[in-house]
């Protein structure tokens, strides 16, 4: 019988390349990235983000469409939170919804000198943007439709972002959290969007308020917002199995 | 026969791209899985017609719809409708995967790109000479496959189908793949959008990835006959741990 060795050669190498990708990452990039879990997969999706945030700049326009171009758009993921039936089911939802959102508030809140709160209202009051841009699902599929809402750099603005903040976090009524970085906070098309295709934003794509982060894939866009905060640190929902950097 | 006696790095540049690729072909194959429908455009989902489904997920055809609702007051809105159905997705591994395999297969490629041209690789093994390529000569190197056991052009050379073959590989499809892939990307589009504008769309880019990757895939199969057909233990010796100054000779 073989004698087991504490180490053998295949584990050491891949300890090795490992470790030497880890040093190169975190030498090369100074700035916190999302941990890796020590899975080799989320070590592809941390050099893949590092290699975009270098290779490519960071606030070139996605392309924009024509009227003409806009296509049927299926709704997936959570279409209902008001529907007990469903997993992402929300008490505070139906009411919301029932009332039209004349009650629904977005806070943010964080590492920001101003915290506060929106009404829809005065979301509509704010200066807007409307885009007519691709949605790209990780699926396979894709769908151009029409956006309308508050570019996320205003609202930013306006709350005051602290020297140290990294980070905004996206809480949505479905239980949906992500987050993406300053770089594409700040991009001229993320936006939180109320209208969509001239209409008010329909319940299955995310009413009343969703993000849209156009130089990434389709589920960075929060739908259903309830909740902004600003993070100097990443806020780790643990490894979801999902890549958190989507650019790709 | 005697066999090629490869360089170290085009042994290495070899082991890499073909591991990358039976990565990429698998879990490309689980992405499609998941989505198993292509179109022509930029835009093309359930919801719109495609050019052609494969039936090889429950995905194909599923019919997990609510009932469709048009954005607009005229006969041929565009719709939205609710997913109702509980899709085979295998994406969070697969992506990752996919994307993971890409880097080496790139990162590979170019170096190897690099290197076939500063030490005369493609040049002296690749490249046919211009007073070779004929046509006739090509259609005749085409039916010699099929009837014996092919010998080189040259003793440790490449025939004329066979270079002009790793060239359209080398130069064409693996390029063509890399791109295609690259088109599907928003962040890339956004900082490059010419790739949207070659490719006729990003749907139109994931159409041609796909028979790109056939196309790779048919290679790969009669590449694989081939080095069987040669003798499959000395090429098989001769691209992985093969002595670089070693004569090996077979019959």
């Amino acid at each position: 019988m073989k004698k087991q060795q504490p180490i053998n050669r295949r584990k050491a190498i891949v300890a090795g390349l490992t470790s030497l990708g880890g040093l190169m990452l975190s030498g090369c990039f100074k700035k916190n990235l999302p941990p890796t879990y020590g899975n080799i997969l989320r070590m592809g999706d941390a050099f893949t983000y590092f290699a975009q945030r270098k290779l490519l700049p960071g606030q070139s326009l996605v392309k924009e469409y024509q009227p003409s171009d806009i296509s049927s758009f299926p709704a997936t993921g959570t279409t209902n939170p008001a529907d007990p039936k469903s997993p992402y089911y929300s008490k505070a939802y139906g009411p919301l919804q029932s009332n039209n959102f004349a009650d629904w508030c977005l806070s943010i809140e964080g590492s920001v000198a101003r915290p506060g709160s929106y009404s829809l209202a005065d979301l509509k009051k704010l200066p807007s943007r409307t885009q007519i841009t691709r949605h790209t699902c990780e699926e396979g599929w894709s769908a151009i439709g029409e956006w309308t809402g508050v570019p996320l750099s205003v609202i930013l603005n306006n709350a005051g972002v602290l020297p140290n903040a990294r980070f905004v976090n996206f809480y949505g009524y479905d239980a949906y959290f992500d987050s993406i970085d300053m770089i594409d906070a700040l991009h001229p098309q993320t936006i939180l969007a109320y209208g969509m295709n001239g209409s008010d934003l329909s319940v299955p794509h995310g009413a009343p308020l969703r993000l849209r982060v156009e130089t990434q894939i389709g589920y960075k866009s929060v739908k259903y917002l309830q909740r902004i905060t600003v993070t100097d640190k990443f806020v780790d929902p643990g490894d979801t199995g999902w890549s958190w950097y989507t650019g790709i | 026969m005697e066999t090629i006696r490869h360089k170290r790095w085009v042994k290495a540049a070899h082991l890499i791209i073909t591991l990358s690729f039976f990565a990429l072909f698998f879990t490309g194959v689980e992405i499609l899985m998941v989505h198993p429908r292509l179109y022509w455009g930029d835009a093309g989902n359930d919801l719109t017609p495609a050019l052609f489904e494969l039936p090889i997920s429950r995905n194909y055809h599923h019919g997990g719809w609510e009932k469709s609702t048009p954005f607009f007051h005229t006969v041929s809105s565009p719709v939205s409708a609710s997913r109702t159905y509980d899709i085979f997705n295998e994406n969070g591994w697969g992506r990752s995967t996919h994307f993971l395999a890409a880097w080496f297969l790139v990162i590979t490629g170019v170096l190897y790109l690099i290197m076939g041209v500063f030490t005369g690789h493609f040049r002296t093994n690749i490249l046919p000479r211009v007073k070779d390529f004929r046509l006739r000569l090509l259609w005749r190197d085409f039916i010699g496959h099929f009837h014996k056991l092919v010998a080189p052009a040259s003793p440790g050379k490449y025939g004329l189908l066979q270079k002009s073959t790793y060239l359209i590989v080398i130069f064409f499809l693996l390029p063509l793949i890399a791109l295609t892939g690259m088109t599907m990307s928003p962040a890339i589009t956004a900082a490059h959008p010419i790739l949207l504008t070659v490719f006729f769309g990003a749907q139109s880019a994931r159409t041609i990835h796909f028979f790109a990757s056939v196309a790779l895939l048919i290679f790969f199969i009669v590449h694989v006959v081939m080095v069987v057909r040669t003798g499959f233990k000395q090429n098989i010796i001769g691209i992985t741990i093969g002595k670089q100054h070693e004569k090996t000779t077979a019959n």
